[in-house]
């Protein structure tokens, strides 16, 4: 029996190291309820994002009702122009082009957010640096050699990767500003935060209304559970 | 086991709320379930309201629009139709339109907002089917009394070019005319109120 | 008095439909013995999820697209357009990993209380059918939604028939209908998974219950309770079914759906262990994910497949892992059915078992490294071992004398009152503002650690008595 314990221990402790390694990620701040977070974030995706990366499974009508945009205003503010209340958020690039620029197509975003989580969003977008070895010049810490280009190295600058030891003696790469862009880096936060924010409400539009409606049920099962057992009580009481 | 000492009320009481718990909860949960195959989102977006130019329409043309996956016909008639409408009424079941079902700003005796632009749902009222764009007035087939109109192939519904149905004929009512109104002279939205646009 | 319209009407039923019987022998005077506890609620809640999962299903096949271009945003279709649809989509999914949950406690309790046993070994036999039935219904259901790990899932385990020898390719290109994974793969997968095999569900759960009221249930005593009967012919020990049983189902349900509820409305993809983050990328042919790893309830077997460094015994081993279970009512040689009274080998080897499920099952979500293949080949040994060396050791252990009827344990919810008595002491509330009359008669309890550790020392005393 001891030694079967130990076994075990010794067994999760070796996938404990195994699962440490890599880069870790940066921390997105999210927040569904925030509804102008998700209107910015709409509309960075709309001018940085939507050049190359369609959302084919939301339209803009779905997304002016669930952050409470008043439809005109969504057309006029968010969406490109000539876009219908109930299109989805197409992209513009063709396929042909895109593979010839890219050497890929560009994916779909609609469900990025599920399939990477948000906290690698925000690291990936806030990752990309300066890498003359690299063909398109950048390169990106989380997602190495990856085929996009950085859209948002006008706001956030230039980054440079410097090596630096940690206090075990390893060397971990860090990242530095040496070229600032429009944004400062506070404010390129907030950016990125909003960008991934609506991210991950594209990923599953019914999220809060969801949890909302989950507090009801819940409430409801209770009360069942309740009456079920006082029945039961009744009906056992003389079963010894 | 026994029986004896048993609180038959308490059990009924209990038994009676549990079946009412369970009753609310079973009614609750059928509503996604019946909801789920009402029109989702992509049926109503295909439903949106649609624009029609109708500048190019040649007096006397019929094109058809799908609105809703209907089809809409709108129908630039011509002056002698115009003066043929009113001639009809005797041999119609609803002349004036009362039973049947058309925006406020089209109940008027030709069943349009401006006289000449006739919009309807291009659906016989009877089963749905399709009615045929019969111009013409007494073609062979249809014999002397046909005045120009809308033929049904399915069970012989006669409707005049306003849409409305003869007498002794399996159609009950007009046919139905769509919310529409003028965004300028010549661009139509089928879908949209003119009351509402006006509100 | 005249009979009523209704009255007439069940009697014009009942003339030719055996309604009151049917019900009678299933329900109202199916006698099953009173002592069942926490085990014995996974039967019907079985039940309850293949309800679940075939109206869910067929509200989710009313907007599904089984074709290799349509299906994996028709799904998404589902959960964001069409009313409600997340809804039924979400109770579909975390369906199928509870019907495994459930399932799985249903075969412990089988092997805690040797309810496959003399004269049980039908019941059983239906009962691993079904358990074989449901691995491929859901295996053939994770193909539809055309994720990422629905696509490279199905191809490695379509693949796996091609390690036998002689006809393996063949049969493997038969299944797929194509070179690779394919449309005609996800179109004939949906055919099977919305028709076929639920049918073969259906079915089996009814010839498991018919099987299961000829011969009597089972109880955590491992006694006939048929052997001690009254008077007019009704075990001594039994109780109907109706409406004892019924309300404390309702029970068990209520407790049920407030997990499931849970898991629905707050925790849907249950940290990528129910919906894995990889299948919201469309099937792309020409890419494998990362790391694959099959659904939670596979992972134990699929941990044996890898474990073993050769293809077609690897494949012999994972079926071997299925088949063994069908054997276990020929394997257990002990004389006595419950764990209760069985001798301190089979517990260990039990708790053994358990150990070596769970951990297999968790190796089988990690990748492959050389340590995880290597306790993964112990853990493998172990799963094996506890049936293969089953004859041996339930032959020789020592049993204890099985009482001729059933003894009363205390259900948790009449001990706890006693529990709850002695881990704490009763303070009165010592308030300087209330007045003296009620200050007697306001109290607050509080831990009690003497108590307490007279409580975990009996409760690890009687754990080693028992295993002894």
């Amino acid at each position: 029996m001891k030694n079967l314990i130990a076994l075990l221990l010794l067994l999760f402790l070796s996938f404990g190291v195994a699962a440490s390694e890599g880069i870790e990620l940066q921390k997105a701040n999210i927040d569904l309820s925030n509804n102008a977070s998700l209107q910015r974030g709409a509309k960075h995706f709309v001018t940085y994002c939507l050049g190359c990366h369609s959302i084919k499974h939301i339209r803009y009508l779905r997304i002016a009702l669930d952050t409470d945009v008043d439809q005109k205003k969504m057309l006029k503010d968010i969406a490109p122009e000539g876009a219908s209340i109930y299109d989805q958020l197409h992209s513009a690039m063709n396929k042909h082009d895109s593979e010839k620029w890219f050497g890929t197509q560009p994916p779909d975003l609609s469900l990025i957010a599920r399939s990477r989580g948000a906290d690698w969003l925000y690291s990936y977008l806030k990752s990309y640096y300066i890498d003359p070895k690299s063909p398109r010049g950048v390169n990106n810490l989380i997602f190495m050699d990856t085929a996009m280009p950085n859209p948002l190295w006008q706001l956030q600058g230039e980054q440079y990767a410097e090596p630096r030891k940690n206090f075990w003696g390893d060397e971990n790469i860090n990242l530095v500003l040496k070229q600032p862009g429009t944004l400062s880096e506070g404010e390129f936060d907030i950016f990125v935060s909003d960008l991934v924010n609506f991210l991950v409400y594209v990923g599953e539009p019914v999220q809060l209304e969801r949890q909302r409606i989950g507090k009801y049920v819940i409430f409801y099962i209770l009360m069942f559970l309740v009456v079920a057992y006082l029945l039961k009580k009744e009906y056992w009481k003389n079963i010894h | 086991m026994n029986n004896k000492g048993v609180d038959q009320s308490k059990r009924q009481f209990l038994t009676t709320a549990l079946s009412v718990v369970g009753a609310v909860g079973t009614g609750y949960l059928a509503v996604p379930f019946l909801a789920q195959m009402q029109p989702s989102a992509k049926a109503m977006a295909a439903g949106a309201p649609v624009e029609v130019d109708i500048s190019k329409m040649e007096s006397g043309q019929l094109i058809r629009v799908a609105w809703r996956g209907k089809p809409v016909w709108i129908l630039n008639r011509t002056p002698q139709v115009l003066e043929t409408l009113p001639t009809l009424d005797n041999e119609l079941r609803d002349p004036l339109s009362l039973e049947s079902i058309q925006p406020e700003s089209s109940k008027n005796p030709v069943r349009s907002i401006k006289p000449e632009i006739f919009v309807a749902v291009g659906l016989c009222t009877h089963l749905g089917c399709s009615p045929t764009f019969r111009p013409e007035i007494a073609p062979n087939d249809l014999g002397e009394k046909w005045k120009g109109g809308f033929f049904c192939p399915c069970h012989g519904s006669w409707f005049d070019l306003a849409g409305r149905v003869y007498r002794g004929v399996p159609a009950p009512t007009n046919l139905e005319i769509p919310p529409y109104r003028y965004i300028t002279d010549t661009q139509l939205i089928i879908g949209e109120a003119q009351e509402e646009a006006s509100a | 008095m005249k009979p009523s319209r209704i009255t007439e009407c069940n009697e014009w039923i009942l003339a030719r439909f055996p309604l009151t019987k049917l019900w009678n022998e299933h329900m109202a005077h199916y006698y099953a013995p009173k002592n069942f506890n926490f085990w014995y609620f996974f039967g019907s809640l079985a039940l309850l999820v293949l309800v679940n999962q075939i109206l869910t299903g067929i509200f989710l096949t009313m907007n599904y697209k089984p074709d290799a271009k349509l299906a994996f945003d028709s799904v998404e279709y589902i959960m964001r357009d069409v009313n409600w649809g997340w809804l039924i989509r979400y109770m579909h999914s975390t369906g199928s990993s509870a019907f495994f949950i459930v399932v799985y406690l249903h075969m412990f309790r089988g092997l805690l209380y040797g309810s496959f046993k003399h004269p049980r070994e039908l019941i059983w036999i239906f009962g691993m059918l079904l358990f074989v039935a449901l691995m491929a219904e859901a295996f053939m259901g994770y193909l539809l939604p055309w994720g990422q790990m629905s696509y490279w899932g199905a191809q490695v385990i379509i693949s796996l028939f091609s390690a036998i020898p002689v006809i393996g390719d063949d049969l493997s290109l038969w299944l797929r209908g194509d070179y690779v994974v394919s449309d005609a793969t996800l179109n004939r997968f949906f055919a099977f998974h919305v028709i076929a095999v639920p049918l073969a569900l259906v079915m089996l759960v009814f010839l498991h219950i018919v099987a299961l009221h000829e011969v009597g249930s089972n109880n955590p005593d491992g006694i006939e309770i048929k052997d001690s009967k009254d008077p007019w012919g009704h075990p001594v020990d039994g109780i109907p079914f109706h409406p004892y049983y019924t309300v404390k189902d309702l029970v068990g349900v209520g407790v049920f759906m407030l997990f499931f509820a849970t898991v629905i409305f707050y925790m849907p993809e249950m940290g990528g262990y129910f919906l894995e983050p990889a299948n919201f990328i469309p099937a792309d042919p020409m890419k494998t994910p990362e790391h694959i790893a099959p659904v939670w309830y596979f992972t134990p077997f699929y941990a044996i497949l890898r474990a073993i460094p050769d293809k077609f015994a690897g494949v012999i081993g994972m079926g071997g892992a299925i088949v063994v279970l069908f054997l276990l009512p020929w394997l257990d040689r002990s004389p006595v059915k419950s764990i209760r009274y069985r001798g301190g080998i089979y517990k260990k080897a039990l708790i053994l078992f358990v150990i070596s499920f769970l951990a297999l099952g968790y190796l089988g979500t990690q990748p492959a490294t050389p340590t995880a293949t290597i306790f993964a080949r112990i853990f493998s040994a172990i799963y094996f071992g506890f049936f293969l060396l089953m004859p041996l050791y339930t032959r020789w252990e020592k049993t204890k004398p099985v009482p001729k009827r059933l003894t009363s344990i205390h259900s948790l919810d009449e001990q706890l009152p006693a529990l709850i008595e002695e881990i704490t002491v009763l303070k009165p509330v010592s308030s300087e503002i209330g007045h003296s009359a009620f200050k007697s008669s306001f109290f607050t309890r509080s831990p009690n650690p003497e108590g307490i550790k007279n409580v975990i020392i009996r409760f690890v005393k009687n754990a080693k008595e028992s295993l002894d």
